[in-house]
């Protein structure tokens, strides 16, 4: 009994190190596939809509929900303290810091990187990436590539939207339901929330979530077995991996970025 | 390398190949040529690995043992760019058609065109509808490939092998599940198209009618190994039980259509692909 | 060609709303805005106490923000804070006179510097120096002298 399960753990143990390993090196071949997107960019235009533009409502409609239960939610809280003032400070740190990156990533995942699984699994399971083989088309750099960079490129401003769309979101609840002075809403924020402290870092956070769910997402897809059920199986897993990854690389972070002052 | 095995005239010469799955030998030291400009078919059951065969032919798999040439050049030990250049003068029609579902038939067709030349949008359609019209769809360009009947999209799938000219096509099983009009029109396509442009087909199949009427040469495997080959009409007459078997569709006879279910699964799982 | 026209533009609102969305965020949210939105001179006050004044906090007189601290740092000779304060230059007529004091928005609220123009018909100028100043006032001190006096009031009743 305990042999046997000795046995399982190393076998998975091996599985995910196996894993872990192709799909370094697809990230690898992904990379160096970039430089041959470049000159084409029509091809990175069509993801860019798929990726981006189709994630544009969902994005906005819950950056701006998001922002005014915010906006309830730090009234309330605030003004047992009297610093209703500060309400345009800790809507917008909480968004631009953290939930801006890390709930539109969430989304970002869940919208677009599914459908990338899905898209690129379906593509395998009908031969398509294996027929562009055959017609000497290489499919990480014709396929694969532009879709990265589209990721990497559309969640940055994915995340800025959700976090400007939230901190108006805040406004509009807090001065304009809940009485907050609108002026030391602004000025309040703009006080304390740094430029390169706050939003550089919020930038270069939703970076590293792009990169980290372009790339789970795509190697799901490509790495899935070309069966419906293997496809629906790998699109669970970009959407739980890329939570966890998410989750976990805020955390680091954030004790990065935020933890010398 | 023996060289006395290959006739002067075979552009694609398989020797001594093994390849194995897991446990399984799918091919078991076999040689075959593969004559230019014409038409060599493989028979055999289903499961017997014909259409890794072709995959192995075409560069995405690695054989284990064994080598095949392709114009006097040994596919696996090519560089990469090497090895899609050539690949540019190969064909591939797949069993699904393995059209890309976001293009229109016209810029499925287009493409490799597209991918492989600069040539203006004018030549290209002109190339396009060219090809469209030897498979007797130009009417069908604006057409999306889920609106394609299996027929057609196999159509439209050969008029893309074609595009860039080739010097060699390669055929997965083009007849399977297809109406006797289909198989009809594809098989009279097959021909003229090896006729007209000169073209080397290999071709792997296991629909005996039709496969006799176009084949020059046939191969006839199992279990990994040739039990058969010669013209036709030698096929026909072959005095092998495993042969006859086959062509006649006898249920039973020396030939296992229980495979066991491992190898599917395996096939599926294909861990050697060159990605 | 009219579908790929359409998702080009498409994709071109998405990128402009992005970029849009930075900008707001840079410049509407963060302090970037004040660094780079007007030319300012420097003043320079000297506290007792700064208390809990951070580089950054607002410089507001009659309760408009007109600039921001630049610099906070102990002088060693006077045992005093020496406070940078960075004004517009449009507010370029503060008169010599002017006092500054650290007050702190609401309870709980951060620290700012309140300028209260004086008379005189001299202003101050980049380098310029405020003489009068009030420290900020610190919690804990002003609530231990509030406990210390009623305390000793109480010990007074109870003599009479």
């Amino acid at each position: 009994m305990m042999i046997k399960f000795l046995q399982l753990l190393g076998k998975s143990t091996r599985a995910s190190f196996t894993k872990l390993g192709r799909a370094s090196f697809f990230l690898i071949q992904i990379v160096s596939g970039i430089a041959s997107v470049l000159p084409r960019p029509r091809l990175l235009l069509k993801q860019m809509y798929s990726v981006g533009v189709l994630s544009f409502l969902i994005i906005t409609i819950s950056g701006l929900f998001v922002g005014m239960v915010l906006g309830l939610q730090g009234y309330y809280t605030l003004s047992d303290f009297g610093a209703e003032e500060t309400l345009g400070v800790m809507v917008a740190a909480s968004l631009v810091r953290e939930l801006g990156p890390v709930v539109s990533a969430l989304l970002f995942a869940g919208r677009a990187g599914s459908a990338l699984t899905a898209e690129i699994g379906l593509m395998k399971a009908t031969e398509q990436l294996s027929g562009m083989e055959m017609m000497a088309v290489d499919p990480i750099k014709r396929i694969i590539s532009p879709r990265f960079l589209a990721g990497l490129l559309s969640m940055p401003l994915l995340a800025a939207l959700f976090s400007a769309v939230g901190i108006i979101g805040g406004q509009l609840v807090g001065s304009g339901l809940l009485g907050v002075d609108e002026g030391a809403y602004w000025s309040q924020m703009q006080a304390n929330i740094d430029f390169q402290d706050d939003i550089i870092n919020g930038v270069l956070k939703s970076l590293v979530f792009g990169f980290v769910t372009s790339w789970i997402a795509l190697f799901e897809g490509y790495d899935s077995i070309p069966t419906s059920e293997g496809v629906s199986r790998a699109t669970t897993r970009t959407v739980v991996n890329s939570a966890f990854s998410i989750l976990g690389l805020d955390f680091i972070l954030t004790a990065l970025m935020f933890g010398d002052d | 390398m023996d060289k006395s095995v290959s006739p002067q005239n075979s552009l694609v010469s398989v020797k001594h190949l093994t390849f194995t799955r897991g446990d399984t030998k799918i091919f078991d030291d076999i040689s075959m040529e593969f004559e230019r400009g014409k038409i060599t078919a493989i028979m055999g059951p289903s499961g017997t690995g014909k259409t890794t065969l072709l995959k192995l032919i075409g560069g995405q798999l690695f054989p284990n043992q064994g080598i095949i040439n392709i114009d006097n050049k040994n596919v696996h030990q090519l560089r990469r760019a090497d090895l899609y250049s050539l690949r540019k003068r190969m064909g591939m029609l797949f069993q699904s058609g393995a059209l890309l579902t976001d293009m229109n038939v016209y810029d499925n067709v287009a493409f490799p065109l597209r991918e492989h030349t600069h040539l203006p949008e004018s030549m290209i359609r002109t190339l396009v509808l060219m090809k469209l019209q030897a498979v007797g769809l130009r009417g069908a360009r604006n057409l999306m490939p889920n609106e394609l009947s299996g027929g057609m999209a196999r159509r439209v799938a050969l008029a893309r092998a074609i595009a860039l000219d080739p010097m060699m096509i390669m055929y997965d099983e083009p007849f399977t599940g297809q109406d006797p009009i289909s198989k009809g029109a594809l098989v009279h396509l097959i021909k003229s198209l090896n006729n007209t442009l000169g073209l080397t087909s290999i071709m792997v199949s296991h629909d005996v009618q039709e496969t006799t009427a176009i084949a020059d040469y046939i191969y006839v495997i199992s279990g990994g190994k040739i039990v058969g080959q010669g013209t036709p009409q030698e096929i026909k007459q072959s005095t092998s039980e495993w042969v006859q078997q086959f062509m006649t569709g006898t249920a039973d006879g020396p030939v296992h259509f229980h495979y066991p279910a491992k190898d599917y699964v395996d096939d599926l799982l294909s861990s050697g692909k060159r990605y | 060609m009219q579908h790929t026209n359409t998702q080009d533009t498409l994709v071109g609102l998405f990128v402009a709303a992005g970029i849009a969305g930075l900008f707001f965020l840079s410049m509407q949210v963060s302090n970037l805005s004040s660094f780079t939105e007007h030319d300012s001179y420097t003043i320079t006050a000297r506290f007792e106490n700064s208390g809990g004044l951070k580089v950054k906090s607002p410089v507001s007189a009659a309760g408009v923000k007109i600039g921001q601290v630049t610099g906070i740092r102990f002088d060693p000779k006077t045992y005093q804070s020496v406070v940078s304060l960075s004004i517009d230059v449009q507010y370029n007529n503060l008169p010599e006179d002017t006092t500054a004091s650290i007050f702190t928005a609401g309870l709980l609220g951060e620290q700012y510097v309140s300028l209260e123009p004086g008379g005189s018909d001299d202003y101050l100028k980049n380098g310029g120096n405020i003489e009068i100043t009030q420290s900020a006032i610190i919690l804990e001190k002003a609530i231990g002298q509030f406990l210390f006096k009623s305390a000793e009031e109480k010990a007074e009743g109870k003599k009479k």
